[in-house]
């Protein structure tokens, strides 16, 4: 006798299939390479590891990735929330031009935003001669650190709030206009309140991101120990140095940081499932 | 509330959505704006709401001019197509939201009694603790009704209420809706692209066409006398049939139609024949009926293909014709429009031609 089954629905060894490939995918590509850098940091064991962390340098640059992070995340949540409120709820001539804009930092790769940071506030930059009569340092120091990840980790709050706000389209905003709310009271009570769980997703995204970017951040850092060293500096300097229990300590805690973001945004995401 | 726009112009980009629109609806009356999607039944609705800016005209509300005032700063109640719930709120919320973004809000247990109140009037207070997403389509119309009342608005304004509810649900709401209006009395306009739903509801209907009114009338008034061919056409979904008028007589350009006897001036007109005005009798030829339709009742509705035309017509007494007879048609009603505008009416012939 034969099984119906519907047309959409695959045979059991399609399944089956399907789900070993991803499987096998998943433990080669992503959860193999974690396992292997923690594996490597504890190889002489836990306390070698978290002496390793201790090192002053280390824990300069684990404050300076933290610190960047706690400044940038702040602006590129309104940042991004702001642009795409504007986009989703407004039309303004320019619109499109701002979508793409808002999308820049993904198609640009890290590096040549880095390299354009030091033309424009660099020493021999646009701008290099205005700020040394200043006395203010961008390129080399903590500005420019703030500013290669803001760039590079805009896009993620508005990417994910975008989306959102456009399929959810400007009825309830104007139902609540006409029950005589204010453009805030709209905002914060309607807005705000409908995009709150792909907001946090988005600002997860963004911090985990500019707690690791390497690429933009190493052009305009200078590579300073103990100063302007952020933890993915700081990793690529102590593995060349062969320093690899350093190295992969603060490789495994950098995981390890990206893992609980992610694990938090699951988290979130099945909240905010089971809400609306 | 007196609503009066007078000559309100809309336009988006180089198309005008309303053009020169001027309408007066008088105190407690229920108004149904009537048209074809693109007729600008909705624009009209929207910069009455204050959502949409007009280009020119005057928006008066209670004899003040609210063309410059802010949606918000109106006081009308208005319930959009898709209901536009807030989502993240449980119904009691929804409802109470107007209440709780007043300048001067009213202590807690004013708004929760005025809440309950409403939920009651339109019984689903069983549903406040709900989400939108967890309640059904006809229940949240009615909560989408109790928020925008909450307000106690001078003016409500309903944009194609039923669209999203099945046949059956409609017309209960429909005559629930209509009960509410003579309760509460409240100032009401709907827009809609449904006839009947006009017809039943409201106490006159304003059909409009490209942007204008094509007619403000009662629904007897706008099937006894069109003003424009469209409205014509439109209303009771009559045939349109081409024809020649002279010396009185109508000589139509579908064979299968008997010439008639009208009033009107030689030249080229169009008439316009619900089923109850077209008769289709054996003694003709030319057409042929190809579908029966029962309408309860006793009354059937012949669909007759005549030429290139699909008309549907009335069987003439005494005779019981069936799917594939021949027949012939005569008018006996309907109205007649010459090319420059003017309009008679069709009357049945005193003596058979």
């Amino acid at each position: 006798m034969t099984v119906l089954r519907l047309a959409t629905e695959d045979g059991a060894l399609a399944r089956w299939l399907i789900g070993l490939g991803a499987a096998l995918v998943a433990l080669g590509m992503l959860v193999l390479p974690l396992a292997a850098v923690l594996a490597e940091a504890l190889r002489r064991g836990l306390g070698v590891a978290l002496a390793a962390i201790a090192e002053p340098d280390t824990l300069a640059a684990i404050r300076l990735s933290l610190l960047v992070a706690v400044l940038v995340v702040p602006v590129n949540l309104i940042g991004g929330l702001a642009a795409s409120w504007c986009i989703a709820k407004h039309d303004f001539p320019g619109r499109r031009l701002l979508v793409v804009l808002i999308e820049l930092p993904f198609a640009v790769s890290p590096v040549i935003a880095g390299l354009s940071f030091v033309l424009v506030f660099g020493m021999q930059g646009w701008l290099g001669a205005f700020l040394r009569a200043r006395d203010i340092e961008v390129i080399f120091a903590l500005p420019g650190l703030v500013l290669a990840t803001l760039f590079v980790t805009f896009p993620f709050v508005a990417r994910t709030v975008l989306p959102l706000m456009q399929a959810q389209g400007r009825e309830a905003e104007q139902a609540a206009a006409m029950l005589g709310a204010s453009g805030w009271q709209i905002f914060w009570r309607v807005t705000l309140p409908d995009v709150k769980w792909a907001l946090l997703s988005g600002v997860l995204l963004c911090n985990a991101r500019a707690m690791g970017e390497f690429g933009a951040v190493a052009v305009v850092s200078g590579h300073i120990r103990g100063e302007t060293n952020t933890m993915p500096l700081h990793v690529e300097i102590l593995y060349n140095e062969y320093q690899f229990a350093g190295a992969f300590a603060v490789a495994a805690l950098l995981a390890l940081l990206g893992v609980l973001t992610l694990a938090a945004k699951a988290l979130l995401e099945r909240i905010g499932a089971k809400e609306i | 509330m007196t609503v009066e726009m007078i000559d309100v112009v809309r336009r988006f980009g180089a198309t005008p959505a309303l053009e020169g629109v001027s309408l007066t609806l008088r105190e407690g009356e229920f108004t149904a704006l009537l048209g074809p999607s693109g007729s600008g039944k909705t624009t009209f609705l929207r910069v009455l709401a204050g959502l949409e800016g007009s280009d020119s005209g005057t928006i008066r509300i209670a004899g003040q001019d609210v063309t410059r005032v802010a949606a918000r700063e109106r006081g009308i109640g208005m319930m959009f197509q898709s209901y536009a719930l807030f989502r993240h709120m449980t119904v009691f919320e929804n409802v109470a939201f107007g209440l709780r973004v007043r300048r001067r809000r009213p202590p807690e247990a004013e708004i929760s009694a005025r809440v309950r109140r409403l939920l009651d009037m339109m019984q689903v207070s069983e549903l406040e603790r709900r989400y939108p997403a967890q309640i059904s389509g006809g229940q949240r119309q009615r909560v989408a009704l109790a928020r925008a009342l909450a307000i106690e608005p001078r003016l409500l304004l309903l944009d194609e209420p039923f669209s999203a509810l099945d046949a059956l649900v409609r017309k209960e709401v429909r005559r629930w809706l209509r009960g509410l209006h003579d309760q509460l009395g409240i100032t009401t306009v709907l827009v809609t692209h449904d006839q009947e739903e006009a017809m039943e509801l409201a106490d006159s209907i304003a059909v409009m066409e490209r942007g204008r009114i094509a007619q403000f009338d009662t629904a007897q008034r706008l099937l006894s006398a069109p003003a424009t061919p469209f409205v014509a056409a439109f209303v009771g979904e009559a045939a349109r049939l081409d024809c020649e008028v002279r010396n009185g007589m109508v000589r139509f350009a579908n064979e299968a139609l008997g010439s008639v006897c009208a009033d009107l001036q030689d030249g080229p007109a169009t008439a316009f024949a619900r089923a109850g005005d077209v008769f289709a009798s054996s003694g003709g030829g030319g057409a042929r009926v190809v579908l029966v339709r029962e309408t309860g009742g006793g009354r059937r509705i012949l669909v007759v293909q005549a030429g290139d035309a699909v008309i549907d017509a009335t069987g003439v007494e005494g005779e019981h014709l069936s799917r594939g007879d021949t027949c012939g048609l005569t008018l006996r009603g309907g109205h007649l429009f010459a090319s420059n505008g003017s309009r008679v009416t069709i009357v049945p012939p005193t003596d058979p031609a």
